[in-house]
């Protein structure tokens, strides 16, 4: 089980600081989820955490050590990050994608063993992707293409697994589809899943843990049900709402206020 | 995107294949021209040579160019691919990095002011000029907090051919000399080039090649993007370095040998996909055959195009490259 803390972490982009003394400790075997407006540093916070980023000042630690200590591929049989947005080259086939997730597993004597074809095989059976596995991944919907990318990640063998938006462009049905992945990936397999949301609610529904992040600190973090209210969201996302339960998860559901059609209560009844 | 060879033994089948058409080609580069020479006499200008005049045609003209036609063709291709790679663009070409400007513009200079002359000293000047440019468009490409990406290259790339052409023409055009030889190795062009050429070349392009094959593997992880291939645990900028060395020892010695040769580093890595799909471990081997088959077959047919009189295997390229480069173009804006 990886643990990932962040120690007094300080990172800026050229001039403009991003994080300054930023403490964080992310729970094992829990889903954790970023949110914060944006422009907000939950990207760069993800991608500091992945070792993507080398922070100025400041430490993130694996499972006790210094990443700055391990070597990258060390760390990548620890930990996987899906950044935002991939883009597989023209033509490449899921099958060939997924393999690619074996990379740090390998050298110049161990090129390709049965242990790596186990993993690769694994992973397109959990994501349902093996009927798929001989097409090119442009060639996919959205939300199986992003089953394909999880999928490379899950090759990797890692205890956790980070995920910068990874519903982001894909419809709801699609939305759901990679978040229930994620979901029985930690469930079943107690993997430590890190991501960012744009959605407060899918984040309330799937998350044992939220960070809230505003300005490159740590707003406020904890469990959704206790963490959420009004005032979180008016302060984190400068938004008046109102904080109800999900009737089917009861999970918090952000109902913000502002503009709309409305539709009297009694006419909602007669539905 | 269906590739059409999919199973390995077929791809290994059109390995072999490829490796016939290039002894064959060879064979017919040696044979053919204004005059046709016999499979007898050129075998035995080799095992008894007589000093004919045949003979020293097929040991002192033909071979070396047979020889500088293929090598030249494998290095452009893998170098395109390559420099298609690093940069993500479809459309890169080893020249992208400036390598023939520099080529050129040293060239030039090293005719107009230092008397450089003859095709072995060309070919220095040109490896130089190549090897410096190329560097040069790598570090520039590479300054800022962000490294070495497509786009700055690119750009860094366009900027230094612009300004290396440039000053190329200022002095062929103010110099008031002849420069014939010098606009001869402009068009890019395998005749007339000794052993000594292809000797000089040959090793450090070897050791290229044989780097690129290394760096296959490392390249399909490079390809699903940078931040990818860094949470797989690769040191990107060491992989972009290699590959930026290999592509500056294959375009400048290819550059050093025949000049400025466009378009095989972009048909050859394109065919290459559509054969064997986007594995570079399969890549690589068929765009160092298929590209030196290519030049090849350009140089042959330039020998016939308005026979007698050979028009340069630069211009063949180009005549074949223009309607491929167009109709990549097309497809990569509809997709």
């Amino acid at each position: 089980m990886s643990v990932i803390e962040a120690k007094s972490l300080t990172l800026s982009y050229g001039q403009k600081p991003v994080f300054s003394g930023l403490d964080l400790s992310v729970p094992p075997g829990k889903i954790t989820v970023l949110i914060g407006s944006n422009g907000c540093g939950k990207s760069t916070l993800l991608r500091s955490l992945a070792r993507l980023l080398k922070p100025q000042e400041g430490s993130i630690l694996l499972d006790g050590t210094e990443m700055a200590k391990l070597s990258s591929k060390e760390i990548a049989r620890r930990l996987a990050i899906l950044p935002q947005g991939p883009v597989a080259p023209e033509g490449l086939t899921v099958h060939q994608l997924v393999k690619q997730g074996r990379y740090p597993y390998q050298s110049w004597l161990q090129q390709w063993s049965k242990e790596d074809e186990r993993m690769v095989n694994n992973a397109l059976e959990v994501t349902d992707m093996d009927g798929l596995a001989n097409r090119p991944v442009d060639s996919l919907s959205g939300g199986q293409r992003q089953r394909a990318w999880i999928a490379m990640t899950l090759a990797q063998n890692t205890p956790a697994i980070l995920l910068d938006e990874p519903t982001t462009y894909l419809d709801m049905t699609h939305q759901i589809e990679v978040l229930d992945l994620l979901f029985d990936l930690n469930e079943q397999e107690n993997r430590t899943v890190v991501m960012v949301l744009h959605d407060i609610n899918l984040a309330c529904r799937y998350a044992h843990q939220i960070v809230a992040v505003k300005d490159g600190q740590i707003y406020a973090q904890g469990a959704p049900e206790t963490i959420m209210n009004e005032q979180l969201i008016r302060s984190v996302f400068d938004m008046e709402c109102q904080v109800t339960y999900d009737p089917i998860f009861g999970t918090p559901l952000c109902i913000p206020y502002g503009k709309g059609r409305k539709i009297a209560k009694a006419a909602v009844a007669a539905f | 995107m269906d590739t059409l060879l999919s199973t390995r033994s077929r791809k290994t089948a059109g390995l072999i294949v490829g490796f016939i058409i290039l002894a064959a080609g060879i064979a017919c580069s040696v044979a053919f021209g204004v005059t046709n020479i016999g499979w007898r006499t050129i075998v035995a200008s080799y095992t008894d040579f007589n000093g004919s005049q045949e003979h020293l045609i097929i040991k002192t003209a033909r071979m070396p160019r047979a020889l500088i036609a293929a090598a030249a063709g494998a290095a452009l291709a893998v170098a395109g691919s390559l420099m298609q790679g690093i940069t993500r663009n479809p459309l890169a070409s080893p020249s992208l990095f400036g390598v023939n400007a520099g080529a050129a513009f040293f060239i030039v200079t090293g005719s107009a002011f230092f008397g450089a002359s003859g095709m072995s000293t060309f070919a220095t000047l040109g490896f130089v000029g190549a090897a410096f440019t190329a560097a040069l468009v790598y570090v520039l490409g590479s300054i800022g907090n962000d490294g070495l990406t497509p786009l700055k290259i690119t750009l860094a790339g366009s900027a230094l051919t612009a300004f290396f052409s440039s000053l190329s023409l200022g002095i062929l055009l103010t110099g008031g000399q002849t420069f014939d030889q010098v606009l001869y190795w402009f068009v890019g062009s395998v005749a007339g080039r000794d052993m000594g050429i292809f000797g000089a070349a040959a090793p450090y392009m070897g050791v290229a090649l044989i780097a690129a094959l290394v760096l296959a593997r490392h390249m399909n992880v490079l390809a699903l993007g940078e931040d990818v291939a860094s949470g797989l645990g690769q040191k990107t900028i060491y992989i972009k370095l290699a590959a930026g060395i290999v592509i500056i020892l294959l375009a400048g010695g290819s550059v050093s040998m025949a000049g400025p040769i466009a378009f095989v580093g972009i048909i050859i890595p394109h065919l290459t996909r559509y054969l064997v799909g986007t594995d570079y471990r399969w890549g690589i081997p068929y765009c160092a055959v298929y590209g030196a088959n290519l030049l090849l077959a350009a140089d042959i047919g330039s020998r016939y195009i308005s026979f007698p009189q050979e028009v340069p295997v630069g211009v063949m390229t180009a005549i074949i490259g223009v309607p491929f480069f167009v109709y990549i173009a097309r497809r990569g804006g509809r997709s």
